[in-house]
């Protein structure tokens, strides 16, 4: 048994070390906002938050999770208020919507580092997530407006 | 006229002794200057003793170079902003880029896909703990660069990451290089066994570090 801290939370988990960490995330502690995609860390759509690092968890083992902070999608904010889930609701982002929740947590990892990006910090950030749906020019819109929320506390719904 | 042609023989010697020193001084720059040229101007990293064997150095060096410029090895010392990938040392996909660290940037950085060791899938990131690229203060790129100018870069206490004779000795016994042979399925290892990489490494930089001629 190891203990996982997701969400600010401990979870005894009967996991191999070597176990990804998704399957631990998604199977063992039911935690299924976090998507598998592609399982070789070509798509984004399993990214979680290892100690605030955007990592993908399809890749990243159990092990390296053991005693470290992990975010999932459903920990990045209390009442889904973080201000990019508030700006893809308003711009209406998502079309088919699998890719969504490692969208979020990487343009969230964006965010910390760089509250106020460019165009150019979002591709430097966000060209790992693919979206099939192509909703990149959404993306980048509610990055944007995601951050002047951030910065005005402007919330609207 | 005894005092005229005391004056004369006077002069003379001066003149002569004068003219052989410009001369002699002519000859020893132009020694220094062909010396300077066969040795290659080296900036030797702290630490080295006196040159010792320049032929069994560049000698070594050439297989060295073998090493460094494969995909193995050059695809983390890119001469532009952006790792390069796979066999053919295309840029890597997903606009990775450098970063002030050389560990990327914000949801792309190299240590969100790529762990402490490789990913037993295939086409899955291969993995060290140190997975990083050479800082952006100090980009020690080998992608592009000759021979010559690889070693010269690698002997600069300057420019090879503050490293002197020592730490260049270790480094070629360091985590992040050893991986560059064991990269997983589909990552052919450089062109030398790591063994004879240690010795060359070790030969070249042992014997004064030579870079060889341009």
């Amino acid at each position: 048994m190891v203990t996982l801290n997701i969400n600010q939370k401990n979870y005894q988990v009967d996991a191999d070390p070597d176990m990804p960490l998704l399957w631990a995330i998604r199977d063992l502690v039911g935690l299924t906002g976090t998507k598998y995609g592609c399982g070789v860390a070509q798509c984004g759509a399993c990214v979680v938050h290892l100690n605030g690092e955007a990592v993908r968890s399809c890749v990243t083992k159990v092990k390296r999770a053991v005693g470290q902070k992990v975010v999932t999608i459903e920990g990045l904010s209390k009442n889904n208020d973080h201000p990019l889930q508030l700006a893809w609701q308003q711009i209406d982002v998502p079309q088919c919507g699998y890719c969504h929740s490692g969208q979020l947590m990487s343009a969230a990892e964006l965010l910390r580092e760089k509250p106020d990006p460019t165009d150019q910090d979002i591709d430097d950030a966000m060209a790992g997530n693919i979206c099939r749906c192509g909703t990149y020019l959404r993306i980048r819109k509610a990055i944007h407006l995601a951050a002047d929320m951030q910065r005005n506390g402007v919330k609207k719904a | 006229m005894t005092k005229h042609s005391e004056r004369r023989f006077q002069i003379f010697p001066l003149k002569t002794i004068g003219t052989v020193a410009v001369f002699l001084l002519a000859i020893a720059l132009m020694t220094s200057g062909f010396k300077e040229e066969k040795k290659v101007n080296v900036t030797p990293a702290a630490g080295f003793d006196a040159a010792k064997d320049s032929t069994a150095s560049v000698d070594a060096f050439m297989q060295v170079y073998k090493v460094l410029m494969s995909p193995r090895c050059m695809n983390c010392h890119p001469s532009g902003d952006r790792p390069l990938q796979g066999n053919d040392s295309h840029i890597h996909t997903m606009n990775v880029q450098r970063g002030k660290e050389g560990k990327g940037l914000y949801a792309l950085k190299c240590t969100n896909c790529h762990q402490p060791e490789n990913a037993e899938t295939n086409h899955a990131p291969p993995g060290n703990p140190k997975w990083q690229l050479p800082p952006a203060n100090m980009k020690m790129v080998f992608q592009g660069r000759s021979a010559h100018d690889l070693a010269l870069q690698i002997m600069d206490y300057n420019r090879n990451g503050h490293k002197n004779k020592a730490m260049l000795l270790e480094h070629a016994r360091d985590t992040i290089v050893k991986a560059g042979w064991h990269m997983g399925e589909g990552r052919p290892a450089p062109p030398l066994a790591y063994n004879e990489f240690v010795k060359v490494w070790d030969t070249w930089i042992n014997n004064g570090g030579y870079a060889p001629e341009k």
